[in-house]
């Protein structure tokens, strides 16, 4: 017999009518969550910060309407509308009153809200003002962090306005002995407690506040319970009866006991999945390794006969469902950044357990399936690739990635592992990891990661360099010097690295702000009983309660600071063919391109401060005539030229992504200036500061704030994307750029960092494909590239494809016998390779 | 280890080939051809000498002259991706014998250093020649055009005797894997007819077991524009998949070879 069962389980009819129903309508913004905890919080003012949120809790498990959507086997929803989403007043309300008439309309995630809605919400607030973690954060920030957040330097804007999130709990431990089990020994702690203990009252405090939430939850599974007991009663279909008649026997076993088989068990998964999210507003609440930590039960039940696998798949495919139900309303600015309705639930199959076996097992195929199956962004599912990873479970994976799903992310234990041993784990605990969110990895139940504390952009600083400290006419940063009177590439590459040094700095002010906030407003007893050593120390991971404790900024842009600061080495310093006053003055005019709305208004804050400091007084009509100025102001044609020559010389500068070993070790030089720095800063919890390099899809946002950069990007077009070469800088095809990428110091991103691949669905057909799609990630691995994500493009990028060629350099398609660039083929043959293309394979 | 300075002509090295040989491979590709294949989708590789093409209007050299230890220091940066797939080297052209020297040191520098090797040939040359690359030389990847030579010689500039007597020696000598490669052109070569009589021809060869059916396309036409040359056969349009397939069957109706329509 096979060691484990690949075969592809069919879909039941029941996953197409789930998914309908949840996609039938925009999702809905809902007030009940706000208008409980308030009413709570009314009552509570006088207890310990930690007791407010346990009742908080409990009064909103005990109140929040609930619902049993059809069809559904895995029950428990937060919002009676589909994909619907609570508020969480208690980190930041404001920007949604603001944004309560645009939000149903904007672009990036609509949600709809409904006029009682916003009227309950805004009563609601009222409560708020001055009580949020988002306000205490900003009197703790200094006035320097704040002005360069306002300059769009780094953004901690994640934590800023919502929860923290980002972590896996002991999903392990609640499927095992259920609340009960976890009431049992907190129990055992409390009465260890004695009244004379110099942090009894914290302690007893904090234990007491888990055994409300833990109560909290049992009850409202029984809520459950009684509900499809109620709805069993009134149906008359009797396939569904039994099955409503079975939901209510699980809720009442589960989460409060143990697990006695996987249908409960998957049941149990979900409420601690849906909970800890009406708890907090974090996002990238990760299941982790589902695979393992269900395994247990499946084999049991299907060994004793009582499971069949096309049921367990059924239930798998009902959770994967359920996490596409779970919703968040984030502000316009960050929906752009976290675009798609993402709640980053990342779900990891295969790996090694903690001696080092592989622990590929049927339920690892079996998630891929219903990846396919439910075909939703969620849960984001990633798989373990190591030396004894069996190549049946990367084929499988493959075969999803050429669906052009964009899953799954695959993941390097050979990187991983030993980076972690880097920053404490022990071996055992490195060997378990999961990912958080994007690329974050942890060990699950141990971890306060603060995995996605911020986007730094590395370009800002390099603006900085040239405008020595100063953005829109106002001193933001320190003064690195006149860069016309710099005379080598050290001294200027100094400066940079002094400018990163500062802001970096800052950067950690902010987030160690925002932590202490959370600590002092929004400690979370219910998920901090589910992480150790919670328990045993008497403290919430908030303040410190976790054995691991990071917080992880990612910086991204480093393949336009690499080619930034490689063109300037080069063009300016060795070759001489530009000066860094001219490379200044170019940059200021998007080297000749043209100025957007951005640059003027940029300009003209910068000429109207001046006149202001001189005491002429400018009003809004005259600034807005002086933009349209500026915009319209056409340069010299003989200027024009001048930077359009310059662009065309650093075009011909090599760049990185193309495996020049000169170019790639610069790069991975310049990633240091973010990745060193950072290792020397400590968290309030007690941990270090780890670095990651990647960008959710915060590049183009950010881009947007970013000035043309000495790569010859022009002014506001996205920046690179996480450890990728610049889109379209790199040309000798797949190999080249992976082996470039591969080159950087991936152990030293120890929060994880992010490399994407785009390929035509042609370069994945058939099994050779396949085959050979396995070995090019293989290989990357080989060479200690930490992570591999794959974009296999549709016919609709192909059609972006021909229209803007120049974001499209790097797509490789297949034309019969030959791999070709897109963009280098001509109209007719794209034509024909996109008529192709919807052929499918 | 002279054979590391021998020098020849390239126009180009393509890295990540999928569809030419096992795994992933690196192609090399030789300047020059003693055949004008109208369809030919290089026609920069034809000429011996150095030329200028505009891509995309702006003038590109084609041709470069190279030592075989400078093409080896690009083949060996995929190494990784050659053990994990199985793949290796493949010389290209134009036809690699035309620089049989180069060829031959190319081939054993990369044998040498463990690389898998392939060469995609007509194999039009004196067998002298192609006997002294056979030992380094893991698969042969053979273009069979057309069994009738007036027509080979009316579409190629070339009739085709001297490659199919090759292909019967190749296939003999039992020195390296053979593969027999068909490009499908309408007009030239696609009736059921012309590829039943290379299939029947292929699989009287020792050790052929497969064979690879190319559907005709347009990659090269630009590039005639470029060149400043006319492209002959403007009017004809890729095969159907349909008609591949129908191909395809003759091909396993006819004879015991594995037929693969593609690279």
């Amino acid at each position: 017999m096979e060691k484990y069962y690949t075969q592809e389980i069919p879909k039941t009819d029941r996953i197409p009518k789930l998914v309908a129903h949840l996609y039938a309508k925009m999702p809905e913004i809902e007030s009940a969550r706000a208008r409980l905890i308030t009413e709570s919080y009314r009552e509570t003012e006088s207890f310990p910060i930690v007791m407010r949120r346990a009742k908080a809790f409990e009064h909103i498990l005990d109140n929040i309407p609930i619902i049993i959507r059809e069809n559904e086997l895995i029950v428990g929803s937060t919002t009676i509308a589909p994909r619907g989403c609570q508020t969480y007043p208690e980190f930041s309300y404001k920007w949604l009153e603001a944004e309560f008439e645009t939000v149903a309309t904007r672009k990036a995630d609509p949600f709809y809200i409904a006029d009682h809605t916003k009227k309950e919400l805004l009563e609601a607030d009222a409560y708020w003002e001055g009580k949020t973690t988002s306000e205490l954060a900003t009197s703790l920030m200094t006035e320097e962090t704040k002005k360069a957040i306002d300059h769009n330097i780094f953004t901690p804007g994640n934590y800023f306005y919502n929860g923290v999130g980002h972590v896996t709990v002991q999903y392990d431990k609640v499927l095992a002995v259920g609340y009960e089990g976890i009431i049992a020994q907190v129990e055992e702690e409390l009465a260890r407690c004695n009244p004379g203990d110099q942090d009894y009252c914290t302690r007893s405090q904090f234990l007491q506040a888990v055994l409300i939430s833990c109560h909290a939850v049992i009850r409202y599974a029984r809520r459950y319970a009684e509900l499809a007991e109620k709805e069993a009663a009134a149906c008359a279909d009797g396939n569904r009866k039994r099955e409503l008649q079975q939901i209510a026997a699980n809720c009442r076993q589960v989460p409060a006991k143990g697990a006695t088989g996987f249908y409960e068990a998957c049941q149990s998964f979900w409420f601690v999945q849906q909970l800890l999210q009406i708890e907090s507003s974090g996002h990238s609440i990760s299941p982790g390794r589902f695979d393992q930590y269900m395994y247990p039960y499946y084999k049991k039940d299907l060994e004793s006969g009582k499971l069949t696998r096309e049921f367990a798949q059924e239930l798998l495919d009902c959770i994967w469902v359920k996490l596409n139900d779970l919703n968040k309303c984030r502000d316009a600015a960050s929906a752009e950044g976290f675009a798609g309705y993402s709640l980053f639930q990342n779900l990891i199959v295969g790996g090694q357990d903690k001696d080092g076996n592989d622990v590929t097992n049927d339920l690892s195929f079996m998630c891929i399936t219903a990846a396919k199956h439910v075909f939703l962004p969620q849960p984001s599912l990633s798989i373990r690739v190591w030396n004894k990873t069996p190549h049946a479970l990367m084929l499988k994976a493959a075969d999803l990635t050429r669906t052009g799903i964009g899953l799954p992310a695959y993941y390097n234990d050979e990187v991983i592992i030993p980076s972690l041993l880097s920053r404490g784990l022990t071996i055992e605990d490195a060997r378990e990891y999961n990912i958080i969110g994007c690329v974050e990895p942890q060990k699950a139940g141990k971890t306060e990661g603060w995995h996605d504390a911020a986007f730094y952009n590395m370009c800002r600083p390099l603006e900085l360099v040239f405008s020595n400290g100063y953005d829109k006419g106002e001193k933001i940063s320190i003064e690195t010097g006149r860069v016309e009177e710099m005379t080598t590439f050290e001294e200027f590459y100094d400066a940079y690295k002094k400018q990163m040094d500062y802001n970096i700095s800052l950067l950690v002010n902010a987030d160690n702000a925002i932590d202490v906030a959370h600590a002092t407003r929004c400690p979370l007893p219910f998920l901090s009983c589910m992480v150790d050593d919670c328990i045993k120390r008497g403290k919430t991971v908030q303040e410190g309660g976790a054995v691991y404790n990071f917080t992880g900024p990612q910086g991204f842009g480093i393949a336009n600071m690499a080619d930034s600061l490689y063109a300037i080495k080069k063009l300016v310093f060795e070759e001489k063919k530009v000066t860094l006053g001219e490379y200044k003055r170019a940059l200021a005019v998007n080297f000749g391109q043209g100025l957007d709305e951005i640059s003027a208004a940029e300009i003209v804050t910068q000429i109207v401060r001046e006149m202001e400091a001189k005491g002429m007084k400018v009003d809004e009509s005259q600034i807005a005539a002086m933009i349209s100025t500026v915009m319209n102001t056409q340069l010299p044609a003989e200027e024009k030229q001048r930077y359009e020559a310059l662009r065309a010389m650093i075009d011909e500068v090599p760049k990185f992504g193309n495996d020049i070993e000169e170019v790639d070790l610069f790069a991975r030089d310049v990633a240091y200036t973010y990745t060193r720095p950072l290792l020397n800063y400590k968290n309030p919890r007690g941990g270090q500061f780890q670095a990651g390099l990647y960008p959710v899809s915060a590049n183009v946002p950010l881009g947007a704030q970013t000035g043309a950069t000495p790569d010859g990007r022009l002014a506001h077009t996205p920046v690179a994307d996480g450890v990728s070469p610049s889109a379209g800088k790199d040309v000798h095809g797949p190999t080249a750029a992976a082996n470039s990428v591969s080159k950087l110091d991936h152990g030293i991103a120890s929060n994880g960092t992010l490399f994407n691949q785009k390929f035509h669905p042609t370069a994945l057909s058939g099994e050779k494909g396949l085959e050979n799609f396995v070995a090019l990630i293989r290989s990357y691995f080989d060479q200690k590239g930490s992570h591999m994500q794959f974009n296999v493009v549709d016919r609709d990028t192909l059609l972006d494809a021909q229209k803007n060629p120049e974001k499209y350099a790097h797509l490789v398609v297949r034309v019969a016998g030959y791999s070709a660039l897109f963009t280098t083929l001509s109209k007719s043959l794209q034509d024909d390779i996109i008529r192709r293309t919807e052929q499918g394979f | 280890m002279d054979y590391l300075q021998t020098k020849g002509r390239i126009f180009d090295i393509q890295r990540y080939s999928i569809h030419d040989g096992t795994g992933i491979r690196t192609i090399c590709f030789l300047k020059g051809c003693v055949l004008r294949c109208k369809w030919c989708c290089n026609p920069e590789s034809q000429e011996y000498g150095i030329q200028e093409m505009l891509v995309r209007g702006k003038p590109k050299t084609i041709g470069q002259d190279v030592t075989v230890a400078e093409v080896m220091e690009t083949v060996e940066k995929d190494r990784p991706y050659y053990n994990r797939s199985g793949g290796g080297l493949t010389l290209s052209g134009g036809e690699s014998l035309c620089q049989p020297e180069f060829a031959r040191d190319l081939l054993r520098a990369a044998k040498a250093v463990g690389i898998n090797t392939a060469m995609e040939s007509m194999g039009c040359a004196k067998w002298e020649v192609i006997e002294q690359i056979l030992p380094y030389l893991d698969h042969y990847l053979m273009d069979i055009k057309h069994i009738d030579s007036a027509k080979h010689k009316e579409f190629t500039g070339k009739g085709n005797e001297l490659m199919l007597e090759n292909a019967g020696k190749i296939a003999f000598s039992g020195m390296t894997k053979l593969s027999i490669r068909v490009p499908v052109i309408p007009t030239f070569n696609d009736s059921p007819e012309e590829i039943r009589n290379i299939a029947l021809f292929a699989d009287k060869l020792p050790g052929v077991d497969e064979i690879y059916l190319l559907p005709y396309h347009r990659l090269g036409q630009d590039k005639y524009e470029g060149l400043g040359r006319k492209y002959e056969l403007p009017d004809i349009l890729p095969p159907e998949p349909e008609r591949m397939q129908m191909l395809k069957k003759i091909v396993e109706n006819c004879s015991k070879l594995v037929c693969h329509i593609g690279g």
